[in-house]
């Protein structure tokens, strides 16, 4: 019923912005490229052999300890949440989802102001004698922060695939005397299996392209050697062609995500169904809650509770406090105008891929997936060669910024937008057309308003990611121009955490809402279902 | 990132609740255009590019702009961030002054030919051995190498009195310093122009090889010497002073000058230069003057604790007088080759 051929044919009013939209998401691959050859192959060959084998498995090791940590975390978060009696379903719904609203590098300097050499449990255990604790800097600590901040990717999408699930063959495994561990272990497990693997590559392409998390807690990986080469070097070529090969290596990550993700989305579309009976708990209910409430805790009461601690000790201490009014300000407005401009741009594509048929929607729109695999901080280093070269003007402008967020948001909005698009079949439209509608008037009263509930979601999504994004707006902020991200960074980076601590709560704080609105809506589809 | 939200996108499609799609869009639309037409634009008088924080600079600025009732806005980084940039940019860079924390950087733009001439009368307010000796970049302040080290740990007659004794074995673990920081990077510099290669490969080793810990920059390193964590690190002096009157005597942290002769006691500057390229020049130089003149001068010396180096202005009372360290024979404009010094770092396995 999904995608049946349509003769309807695309208006230019689609196609146009369409592909412009797409060229748009292009140019940073291009300019990325470019750069790193400008040199010649030789300055390759000396950048790669250099480090550029240590920096993959340093990589590739966290993005597989956080991967498996993640899951380890979220597939009974989702059963318990989804399948069982549970009290309080929607209220666990919403926290397990709202560490997506600590950005990576304020959970990095929460983990380094609580557990670091100076941070808040050695002050406790000083009376006991304890005068250092071991080491949280490198692997262990980036793989926390990474984990935390990241586990709620893999338990949307479980929790999401569970909910799709068929209980008819649980419940069969059931009548046949199996028990409920041997079920969950030979039925509901494996029927997961792409969904999880699914966001399991989810979570491996954000602990490869995250920036902040392994910045605070100086873990050596691409993003950090890419970063201190932009930083410290007077030549850029060696940051652009490690930039190119970080970029490569998330690629293979994606093209294994999407190729699964095609997958587990066949399964999901299977007819719709009753509701299963939820499980009873009995004695593992007090069990379950624990586990459930210390996941919360560590993930998310933890690190609002450290910023508290540290800003009320700077308040006490009389440190200066930045000023956030202005950043805030900022924050806010790039949010709003990135969501809106990030949205717009996206519509005709995510319209063009779902509503008319043939092969060349759909390549426009994989096409717009391309910079999924380029991290943030190499979108912006490319943008920096981009603008100094092309942009005229509009170099170290709040436009460079705007174009690095829509570059680096378009698949997130195309994402929240397609998914109620495809679900609506095309015969409104068709029979529209058969009756005679111009074209034009058919996409303005049919199509668009098929793509609202769509917009509702990408709107606060795609404000959440840019309020969150560091390395960006890291690089490309106009001179002046303050940011919360900005300012967390820079008070962190010298570890003046009292100080940092304000503008990380007010970051938390904003990008809070839009992370609990999205978490409750879902939950209410879920008591629809 | 987020796409596991399709399902709520799912799930408010199939509520088809009756909202309207229309008003918060609008809403969105009317809160960002007007604002966006503000955000663009450029209405400064004079662009600055400042590898020194914003926090110690952007006060004096302020009062600059107070005083001159110009406009200046400034991009704050790293030293050679803002180096590297202006050779990205070149010629069409908005920059109108470079204000740098080492004199390596200002060489080393000032090799690919893209600082301006600075008009004798300001040269003429620091003393030679602090300025270009091609007359475009001038010093603002001084910034001498130190041993920071922890008094309750390190009684003062163990202290080393040259940076090679830190490789002594009875230094293991007890030492820290920050590679990626730029004025680490021009103390390495001096270390190859003052004793070659081989050599400061060698000390590198010997350093790493004796447990030398990393960090970010020089304030971590003084925390983790007040706390305890290390016991001595190679630092700036100044930091010191500004933690001191912040966190009073209690701070466990005290500056150690190491032999006058030897690289770990070298006086860099934090200098000024105008870019060849600016539309801006005069507005530039008024920023220059202000920055030499007696106001500055005692901010740099009573706020950020550097010498000052014009207008006769003193130096704060704790530090040793710029007259007693006989600072290492190295001209400043030759530690402008940072390219040679990162490579090797990194073929020490001292940067990634």
């Amino acid at each position: 019923m999904f995608a049946p051929r349509s003769g309807l044919r695309a208006p230019a009013v689609l196609w146009i912005p369409g592909l412009l939209a797409v060229a748009l998401t292009l140019l940073p691959a291009w300019y990325l490229v470019d750069r790193s050859t400008d040199a010649g192959w030789a300055k390759w060959d000396e950048t790669l052999s250099r480090s550029a084998g240590e920096l993959l498995v340093n990589s590739l090791a966290l993005a597989a300890v956080v991967s498996m940590a993640s899951a380890t975390i979220a597939v009974p978060a989702a059963w318990l949440t989804v399948r069982c009696a549970l009290p309080g379903r929607r209220f666990w719904a919403v926290a397990l989802s709202l560490p997506l609203a600590i950005p990576s590098y304020v959970m990095g300097l929460t983990v380094v102001a609580a557990l670091g050499p100076r941070g808040i449990l050695q002050g406790w255990l000083e009376p006991f004698g304890v005068e250092r604790l071991p080491e949280i800097y490198g692997f262990w600590g980036a793989a926390l922060t990474l984990s935390a901040v990241s586990f709620p990717y893999v338990y949307l999408v479980v929790a999401a695939a569970m909910r799709a699930l068929d209980p008819s063959v649980e419940e069969a495994s059931l009548t046949l005397g199996k028990t409920r561990w041997t079920t969950f272990a030979r039925v509901t497990f494996p029927a997961l299996g792409s969904a999880l693997a699914a966001g399991l590559l989810l979570v491996a392409l954000y602990a490869l392209s995250d920036f902040g998390g392994v910045a605070m807690l100086r873990y050596d990986t691409f993003t950090r050697a890419i970063f201190i080469e932009y930083q410290s070097s007077f030549d850029r070529t060696a940051a652009a062609i490690l930039g190119v090969a970080l970029a490569g290596v998330a690629s293979v990550v994606l093209l294994a995500e999407l190729l699964v993700r095609a997958r587990s989305v066949e399964r999901m579309r299977a007819r719709r169904i009753a509701p299963p009976q939820p499980v009873a708990l009995g004695r593992w209910l007090w069990p379950s809650l624990t586990f459930l409430a210390s996941v919360v805790a560590v993930t998310l009461a933890l690190p609002v509770f450290v910023l508290v601690y540290w800003l009320v000790r700077g308040f006490r201490a009389g440190t200066e406090f930045p000023d956030v009014w202005t950043s805030f300000h900022h924050t806010l407005l790039l949010g709003c105008i990135g969501a809106v401009v990030t949205v717009v741009i996206a519509l005709p594509v995510a319209l063009l891929s779902t509503r008319y048929g043939g092969w060349a929607s759909r390549a426009l729109e994989q096409t717009a997936f391309v910079s999924h695999a380029l991290p943030g901080l190499v979108v912006a280093l490319s943008l920096v060669f981009f603008g100094i070269g092309y942009a005229g003007d509009l170099y170290q402008t709040t436009w460079m910024l705007l174009l690095a967020y829509v570059i680096l948001f378009l698949p997130n909005a195309l994402s929240a937008l397609r998914a109620p698009l495809q679900r609506q079949g095309r015969e409104l439209e068709e029979a529209a057309a058969a009756l005679g509608r111009a074209p034009l008037r058919v996409l303005a009263t049919i199509t668009v308003p098929l793509a609202r509930p769509g917009v509702y979601v990408a709107l606060p999504l795609v404000f959440l990611t840019v309020v969150k994004e560091l390395p960006a707006t890291l690089l490309l902020s106009p001179p002046g121009y303050r940011t919360l991200p900005g300012q967390i960074w820079s008070l962190s980076t010298n570890a003046s955490y009292g100080a940092a601590a304000f503008p990380a709560l007010v970051l938390v704080g904003l990008a809070a809402i839009p992370v609990a609105a999205l978490a409750w809506w879902g939950a209410l589809g879920d008591a629809d279902a | 990132m987020l796409r596991p939200f399709f399902a709520a996108a799912r799930r408010i499609a199939v509520l088809q609740r009756p909202l309207r799609a229309a008003t918060p869009l609008a809403l969105a639309a009317t809160l960002a255009l007007p604002l966006l037409a503000a955000c663009g634009g450029d209405d400064a008088d004079i662009t600055v590019y400042s590898g020194r924080t914003e926090q110690l600079i952007q006060p004096i600025i302020d009062r600059f702009e107070e005083e001159s009732g110009l406009k200046v806005d400034v991009k704050y980084g790293s030293t050679s961030e803002m180096a590297a940039l202006l050779a990205e940019e070149g010629e069409d860079s908005p920059a109108d002054v470079f204000l740098a924390q080492d004199a390596g950087a200002l060489g080393a733009v000032s090799d690919q030919g893209l600082l301006g001439q600075l008009p004798e009368s300001l040269l003429s307010k620091v003393e030679p051995r602090f300025r270009a000796g091609n007359g475009q970049w001038v010093g603002l302040s001084g910034r001498a190498r130190v041993l920071v080290y922890n008094p309750d740990l390190v009684p003062e007659s163990e202290l080393p009195s040259t940076v090679e004794e830190l490789t002594d074995p009875k230094w293991k673990d007890r030492t820290g310093w920050s590679p990626p920081n730029g004025s680490f990077q021009a103390f390495v510099t001096a270390f190859r122009v003052d004793s070659g290669e081989e050599a400061t490969s060698e000390w590198l080793q010997a350093m790493k090889a004796n447990g030398v810990k990393d960090y970010p920059n020089n304030i971590t390193i003084l925390d983790a010497v007040a706390a305890g964590e290390i016991e001595v690190g190679l630092v700036n002096h100044y930091y010191l002073y500004e933690k001191l009157d912040d966190q009073g005597e209690g701070y466990k942290a005290r500056n150690h000058f190491l032999d006058g002769d030897d690289i770990g006691a070298l006086v860099n500057v934090a200098g000024i230069a105008v870019l060849a390229g600016s539309d801006h020049r005069e507005d530039a130089t008024a920023l220059l003057e202000f920055l030499l003149a007696e106001e500055a001068q005692h901010y740099f010396a009573e706020e950020t604790f550097e010498y000052p180096l014009a207008a006769g202005v003193a130096a704060d009372p704790r530090l040793v007088p710029l007259t007693d360290i006989e600072s290492p024979d190295i001209d400043l404009s030759e530690l402008d080759d940072l390219e040679g010094t990162l490579d090797l770092l990194r073929a020490n396995g001292v940067l990634p």
